[in-house]
């Protein structure tokens, strides 16, 4: 981990100025010289490249991304998918090598396992309040209810 | 001259704002009336001032004047007058004066409009939303003056970023600020209510307003934001879940809950300490959101302005703001009693759903977007928070919405019937079904999520006509039913087009994702190649064509259908700004109905041929008309006859039924 955080810190400066470069050239993402022959194992490799995050970029991922090291990224993942790894086994290699910064997915670990929970947790929790609040509501005295002397008043109406 | 008259008066108006934060409150607490009236010249002078300000920075611009160290950094001679002008906005310190220029704005129209409004209640929300005003007026002056100028004027500028170049993004900002600004008003309301100890019906439909007006500028902004992103960045991606991104996404979610919990108050006297709530909130993602973009605390593909000592102001005035206001929530929220009961099944019930669903992904979408901060304040870990994570956070939240809304809709208020509203919506839920089914049938193979989406938004469109058509009653033919079509109120109208708006965003963006075509190769010259149902010919490259401030690489490609006759000659450009040194593309696009060619050019290989992407984006357009029907929506409710009553007529009525302001 500490390895990413150096390699990041290195990457700092030289990234701030790569960011104007690689967010301005577009239309880079994938070369045709990249596409592999076969159409199944680009597509893995064009999945695989939408989930890894462009380490000199601002929050792209490889497959969008026209810098250089993104492009070297994704030719690597097709070297390894063409050597046979499985999709895991491509993204933990490159988890290996680059931190896990480079997941734009977070892995289901440590304390992101907090992350993942905080949509079920939210609702959860604002449920139960909706729930209460509702039931509350439901069960509160009518405004429509009349007064003791207003019975009374409507009692006498009635009966004349 | 003018830019130190400028200058002078945004110091002015910045002493003004001061003046009318205090005066007003104190005369409202002790019902001075004298003190409580000063607040609405003032407000009409600070937003003078600060028009005049912001026009001579805007002269600065328009004249390239290159003794101010911002028009050097951020214009050219040779750009192009509507860039000059963007320019003024396409920058930091410039954009916070347009910011504080639409505080004051809402603030004035507060003064000028607000005339039914009781007394203290005015004064109250004027001195609030100065004191907004007064705290961004001092973080422009003391960290981001506009007006610095330079010793050594240079002969010509730094010329914009030319990825801000664009009319999409030269109006992006204006109504992003719009939007959030605005949401300083129901802010001011509800701060101002908590002081006063009192939310009723009335403050309801005074704050509604604000509030419809501020979501549909947002609803613009972020739109044309999406658009921009679209055919400028060259893949032709909609929204990326990037920091600043999320930063206009969480204000709009809470703006949507807000003014759906409005209505409630409204109506029905209840939900007022949660309406309250979501008020604070809604400016408090505002700041949020202003913190994440000036800030660059999170990294982003926005990168053109960010400075962490100017974060820490922001924070300042985001501490400051939220944790008073929370403070008084905490201790007046408890006061404000609910009057209106309704039974669990009921469209009271339904807008709680509404609310929940709505808040809880705010939340989702805050968390995400700050996990990586957090873990590495708290941890020795860098992580990332992409797509993927958000894709399958939002989505089951916007798929419980769209399928919840055409019910709760057609609920009745205090206590409601499911068989009858469920018995009205059996054609449209048939109807969303049937589409459903015959989506995953053609498609087979593709992701399975868009079937389902396109079905729920077949049912969002078909509830929303639906509920249309119920309100028009039973009685009479249907010729009699058409006629009071036209005669119901607007509100019924804004409500059903908003919700048909949501549909039709949530198709184009089922559509695009889901089946998208995407073709990647080296295209030779003269020889043409299907994509899809279509034939793409390169023709020729034009190399240095010259663009008023840049040099463009331009292609001629030919799209022609199936028999083999042209559609349209596409000319996707690759320019280089020599100014700036930044090289953009320009996709090529043949917009349609039903779908767009999206050309990208990309570099030339050594075999003469040149890189070309080509995608086939079926209804993609479909995503930001549907903003707009959406934003429309919030129009149409905006002009409903009972708020142009509130605001013209009745002005004596509320002020004699309540006499003094209570304290």
């Amino acid at each position: 981990m500490s390895g990413a955080r150096a390699r990041l810190r290195r990457l700092g400066l030289a990234g701030l100025a790569a960011v104007a470069m690689a967010l301005a050239i577009p239309a880079g993402a994938v070369q045709p010289d990249e596409v592999l022959p076969d159409p199944a194992l680009e597509e893995r490799a064009r999945a695989i490249s939408g989930g890894l995050r462009c380490i000199v970029c601002r929050n792209e991922s490889i497959d969008e991304s026209n810098a250089e090291l993104a492009r070297d990224l994704r030719l690597l993942v097709r070297e390894r998918l063409v050597a046979g790894d499985s999709d895991a086994e491509v993204m933990s290699y490159v988890v290996d090598r680059y931190g896990e910064f480079v997941l734009l997915r977070p892995t289901l670990s440590g304390a992101n396992i907090l992350l993942w929970a905080a949509p079920l947790l939210l609702i959860g929790l604002g449920g139960a309040l909706s729930v209460v609040y509702i039931r509350r509501r439901a069960l509160a005295p009518t405004e429509a209810a009349l007064s003791p002397d207003e019975e009374a008043r409507l009692k006498v109406l009635l009966k004349e | 001259m003018i830019t130190e008259l400028g200058h002078f008066a945004l110091i002015l108006a910045f002493m003004v704002a001061i003046f009318q934060t205090i005066v007003p409150l104190v005369g409202a607490h002790r019902g001075n009336v004298g003190w409580m009236s000063v607040a609405e010249p003032a407000a009409t002078t600070q937003f003078l001032l600060t028009a005049f300000s912001f026009g001579a920075l805007t002269w600065a611009f328009v004249t390239s004047d290159f003794s101010l160290n911002l028009v050097t950094a951020n214009s050219h001679t040779d750009k192009p007058m509507l860039y000059k002008i963007s320019g003024v906005w396409g920058n930091h310190e410039g954009s916070l004066l347009l910011w504080v220029l639409i505080l004051t704005l809402f603030g004035a129209c507060a003064a000028w409009f607000g005339s039914n409004l009781p007394p203290g209640l005015r004064a109250r929300v004027l001195a609030v939303q100065s004191s907004v005003a007064a705290a961004f007026f001092a973080f422009i002056l003391f960290t981001s003056n506009p007006f610095t100028r330079l010793a050594v004027p240079p002969m010509d500028g730094q010329d914009l970023n030319p990825l801000l170049q664009d009319p999409g993004l030269a109006f992006h900002p204006p109504f992003l600020y719009l939007g959030y600004v605005g949401l300083s008003m129901a802010f001011s309301f509800a701060v101002a209510a908590l002081i006063e100890g009192r939310v009723d019906a009335a403050w309801g439909r005074w704050v509604r307003p604000w509030t419809l007006a501020a979501w549909v500028f947002l609803t613009i902004g972020i739109g044309l934001g999406s658009w921009w992103a679209y055919y400028e960045l060259g893949w032709g991606g909609f929204w990326f879940w990037d920091p600043v991104e999320n930063a206009s996404l969480m204000p709009w979610l809470i703006a949507a809950a807000l003014l759906h919990s409005a209505i409630v108050v409204e109506k029905r006297e209840a939900l007022k300490s949660w309406t309250i709530l979501l008020a604070i909130l809604a400016f408090g993602f505002s700041l949020i959101g202003t913190f994440i973009v000036r800030s660059g605390v999170l990294t982003s593909v926005h990168a053109f302005a960010n400075d962490p000592e100017r974060g820490v102001f922001i924070l300042m005035i985001l501490g400051f703001f939220m944790g008073g206001a929370l403070i008084l929530f905490a201790l007046r929220a408890g006061a404000m009693e609910a009057k209106g009961v309704f039974s669990t099944l009921s469209r009271e019930s339904g807008l709680v759903l509404n609310n929940l669903l709505l808040a809880v992904s705010t939340f989702v979408v805050f968390i995400g977007t700050i996990w990586p901060l957090v873990t590495e304040i708290f941890s020795d870990r860098t992580v990332s928070v992409g797509p993927p994570f958000f894709n399958m956070a939002i989505t089951p939240f916007v798929f419980a919405l769209a399928l919840a809304l055409p019910i709760g809709g057609m609920l009745a208020w205090k206590r409601a019937q499911l068989g009858r509203v469920l018995i009205q919506l059996v054609p449209a839920l048939v109807l969303a079904v049937a589409v459903a089914l015959l989506c995953w049938a053609a498609f087979t193979g593709k992701s399975t999520l868009s079937p389902i989406a396109i079905g729920l938004s077949v049912w969002l469109v078909a509830g929303a006509l639906v509920d249309l058509w119920t309100r028009t009653g039973r009685a009479g033919g249907l010729a009699a039913r058409i006629g009071r079509l036209g005669r119901l109120p607007r509100a019924d109208w804004g409500k059903a087009v908003g919700h048909a708006g949501f549909g039709i965003t949530l198709f184009g963006v089922a559509a695009l994702t889901g089946y998208q075509v995407e073709d990647i190769r080296v295209a030779q010259p003269g020889q043409p190649y299907r994509v899809g149902a279509y034939e793409v010919e390169l023709l020729s490259v034009d190399r240095n064509v010259q663009g008023p401030n840049y040099i463009s690489t331009m292609a001629h490609v030919a799209l022609r259908g199936p028999g083999g006759e042209q559609i349209a000659l596409l000319h996707p450009e690759k320019r280089l700004y020599p100014v700036a040194g930044m090289p953009t593309t320009e996709a090529g696009i043949d917009s349609g109905w039903t779908r767009d060619v999206y050309l990208a050019l990309g570099d030339p290989q050594p075999d003469g041929g040149w890189a070309l992407r080509t995608w086939i984006k079926p209804f993609a357009n479909w995503i930001w008309g549907g903003t707009i029907i959406m934003a429309l929506g919030g129009l149409l409710s905006l002009t409903d006859r009972r708020y142009r009553i509130a605001a013209g007529g009745a002005k004596a009525r509320p002020v004699a039924a309540r006499g003094l302001p209570a304290e």
